[in-house]
């Protein structure tokens, strides 16, 4: 091979792998990104039944009940409720008038599935995403 | 010794650093600096070191007095745990980053001592600078020396998380990972400032590339593994910001021990292993100051300080912005390497950091897309493990496919049908071997069938490298093992690097595919069933800890093959501040582990209780250890002790007479 013709291949190689690289990365970021709503936002939207998601809020005073590993409690972002259903151990900080996230599936009947909650192991913990819905609803008294 | 002494050593070190950082800007020509340079260092060390010993030593004593003892200590911890909560929250982890830098700025000075006198200067430079501006905002913005008044009694205890024996290694570990790439870093800036560079320069980079990328292997290990046990899902690797913040500087270490190889054997891909120096150190510092700002939400990032956010991007975009725009002012005046055959030792590198490039590219979008989209139109987003897995387990195939080609192939001109034909018994073996293990696992997934191909091709490839090389099969065998004895330790090391990679890729296909779970409820007596193992709930014990209260249930096991085991899962409650935590129970059996979380206790008596058997999980693990080890054994290679160019002093002093 000629300098001309090595130097060639190699570039055709690395058009090809950043080409690919390009390919999935925006086929993946159209289909596999997962979008966060608040329980407001949820309910704006309402075509969204059957789409893997997150959404976050602050659980609601006397809402969790618990019966074996079956969970139930309703998230509030001030304005609207959600309530999820969740089976397994929720994490140690979960409570009630904390923030948290979860990840599911809304289901038909307006109840929201999680597969997976979220609190962050700090007691002071808001999520970004709540923090923000709350200031947006004016239900914000921090900083 | 007070920590106002700490406090004063500290203000000592960062004057000192600040002015060790002038001098070497203005007379980095002349060799009389050197010993300056070399011995502010040293004592810039040392005052850190008395900084760090300080704060240390009231963690120790539970000098409630210190502002920062009060808030993340407690009198009733046990001593280890003590200690370690010295970086178990911002400023003290800040100050270990710190520790961690004049470390290697004093190793600079050190093993740096028969460097050219432009190099040795430049780099003690750099790291001054760095350590200059690091500390100063220690000091102005995160001190952890400051005095409550009055004193407390009692501390409010460390996060319950971060009590356990992870603590200790994990954030050492990975931060001598990052910070070990800020001398590659600091190479990177001398030669483009001296325009000194060469085949010697990726010869001195390298073992400071290679030791920090076996910190960083180890300390993304110890990581996973630490998350795993201790946050209770049972998963090792999310996909988190954090995650990805500490893995996108190993991925660009891994490229920079490559593309120096390059360097160093054929003197090409110069501009570009500088560049890649560049970017490691500027991600380490993404890693480590990104996450801590409070821009990115994460599940287990700890430590972090929004409100101290606007200064650390400050300097982070001092340091990374100055080298790059270093980088484009004078990398054209580099001397650019030769150009040379695809098929090569030296194009199958290439390959190999196009892939691991484009593989960081994959990995940065991901975890910074939802900041950008957020910041455009306002649309949060998360972006989770099925975009990783698509487009950076995608690029990582063909990548993990070539790895065993690598070494076979000699430099400057392949011959690919030869090479194939030489690695003809490793693809047999691999062959065989991987339908074997397709069958032992009744793996009917095709995705996970070809995951089995790609890990035992990657080992079989590893071990066929060193039996070719010492020409086992075509003569006599015990000349065979004393040529295996003779090998080159980067032999060796590569081969046990590229092992590594090979059981860690068999542990995630495995315990991704197979791993089976169980939610139920248990009262004492009752038992589960999981993949064959019959899990019993043998019954609860309320017990007093140091500082928390615990509720140990026990758990008794019987495996398949009839052999019994007990497991303990605890739910903790820390006293200081009702913090709850729990302990899951994780038992071995063999490479697989079952492991159990408990829930609360209801009303009827009864346990939830989250069982997993994770088969061959500790293969995960396991496979980093090896690639670590096999980073080590490189390190010892006389190659990178003997043969180094003369100093350039006793050079100039040869010519001159």
């Amino acid at each position: 091979m000629t300098r001309k013709q090595k130097r060639l291949a190699l570039i055709l190689g690395l058009l090809l792998v950043l080409g690919l690289a390009t390919a999935l990365i925006l086929n993946a970021l159209r289909n596999e990104i997962v979008f966060f709503f608040s329980p407001s936002e949820l309910i704006e939207r309402g075509d969204i039944a059957g789409q893997s998601i997150r959404v976050g809020g602050l659980v609601e005073d006397g809402t969790w009940v618990k019966n074996g590993q079956d969970n139930t409690f309703t998230i509030t972002d001030g304005d609207k409720e959600l309530k999820i259903a969740f089976v397994g151990i929720l994490p140690d900080l979960f409570r009630e008038g904390q923030g948290v996230i979860a990840e599911g599936k809304l289901g038909s009947d307006g109840t929201f599935v999680a597969t997976n909650v979220l609190a962050k192991h700090d007691e002071n913990y808001i999520p970004k995403e709540i923090e923000q819905t709350l200031k947006d609803q004016g239900h914000w008294e921090g900083q | 010794m007070s920590i106002e002494l700490g406090h004063f050593a500290m203000v000592l070190a960062f004057a000192l650093a600040a002015g060790q950082a002038v001098l070497g800007m203005v007379f980095w020509r002349r060799d009389t600096v050197t010993p300056i340079l070399q011995q502010a260092s040293l004592l810039t060390f040392i005052l850190v070191a008395i900084a760090f010993a300080a704060l240390l030593q009231a963690f120790a004593r539970s000098d409630f007095s210190v502002a920062l003892v009060y808030e993340y200590s407690h009198s009733q911890q046990p001593l280890l745990f003590k200690l370690t909560s010295v970086w178990g929250n911002h400023e003290g982890s800040m100050l270990l980053w710190v520790l961690i830098l004049v470390i290697f700025g004093a190793a600079l000075a050190v093993f740096g001592r028969n460097l050219p006198t432009d190099l040795a200067n430049l780099t003690l430079t750099v790291q001054s600078a760095m350590i200059a501006a690091f500390s100063g905002f220690i000091l102005f913005t995160s001190n952890p020396f400051l005095r409550l008044m009055p004193a407390p009694l009692e501390g409010r205890d460390l996060n319950p998380v971060l009590q356990d024996i992870g603590l200790a290694i994990h954030p050492p570990l990975l931060y001598l990972g990052y910070v070990g790439l800020s001398v590659c870093f600091a190479f990177a800036i001398a030669a483009l400032v001296s325009g000194r560079i060469d085949a010697a320069w990726a010869r001195w980079v390298r073992p400071w590339t290679l030791a920090s990328w076996m910190f960083l292997t180890l300390g993304i290990a110890m990581g996973s593994y630490w998350a795993y046990y201790e946050l209770g899902w049972g998963g090792w690797w999310y996909w988190d910001p954090v995650e990805n913040a500490s893995f996108m500087p190993w991925l660009a270490a891994t490229a920079l021990l490559h593309s120096a190889l390059v360097m160093e054997k054929r003197n090409a891909l110069k501009v570009w292993s500088i560049f890649l120096a560049i970017v490691a150190f500027s991600l380490s510092l993404l890693g480590t100051f990104l996450v801590r700002s409070g821009i990115l939400t994460s599940v287990h990032s700890f430590a972090s300080d929004p409100t101290r956010g606007i200064v650390i991007l400050a300097i982070l975009a001092v340091i990374i912005g100055g080298a790059f725009v270093l980088f484009a002012l004078r990398a054209n005046a580099l001397k650019a390497g030769g150009v040379f055959a695809p098929v090569s030792r030296e194009g199958a590198l290439v390959l190999n950091n196009l892939f691991l490039a484009t593989g960081i590219v994959a990995v940065f979008v991901g975890t910074l897309y939802p900041l950008l989209l957020e910041a455009l139109d306002g649309q949060r987003i998360s972006v989770g493990a099925p975009f990783f897995n698509l487009t950076f387990g995608a690029l990582m195939v063909p990548l993990v496919l070539l790895v065993p080609f690598g070494p076979y192939l000699p430099w400057k001109r392949a011959d690919l049908a030869g090479v194939t034909q030489r690695l003809i018994w490793a693809i047999v073996a691999t062959l065989v071997l991987w339908l074997i293990i397709a069958f032992v696992l009744q793996s009917g997934a095709t995705l996970t069938t070809f995951g089995l191909l790609l890990g035992t091709w990657v080992i079989v490839g590893a071990i066929a490298d060193i039996l070719d090389r010492a020409r086992v099969g075509r003569i006599a065998f015990g000349e065979s093992l004393r040529r295996m004895a003779g090998l080159p330790r980067t032999a060796w090391s590569t081969a046990m690097a590229h092992f590594g990679l090979g059981v860690t890729i068999l542990g995630i296909v495995i315990v991704s595919s197979f791993q089976t779970e169980n939610i139920t409820t248990l009262k004492p007596g009752e038992s589960l069933q999981i993949s064959g193992y019959g899990v019993t709930l043998a019954g609860s014990e309320n017990y007093q800890g140091p500082n928390y209260v615990g509720d140990a249930v026990t758990f008794d096991i019987v495996a398949p093959n009839g052999s019994t085991a007990k497991a303990v899962s605890e739910k903790r409650v820390y006293t200081a501040q009702r913090m709850p935590s729990t302990e899951a129970a994780i038992t071995n059996f063999g490479l697989s582990q079952l492991y159990l979380a408990i829930g609360d206790l209801d009303d009827a008596g009864a346990y939830v209780v989250r069982a997993w058997f994770k088969p061959y999980v500790t293969l995960v693990w396991l496979g980093a250890l090896i690639m670590a080890a096999g980073g080590l054994l490189s390190l010892t290679d006389r190659r990178l002790r003997i043969g180094a160019p003369q100093p350039a002093r006793t050079r100039q002093k040869v010519e001159a007479a």
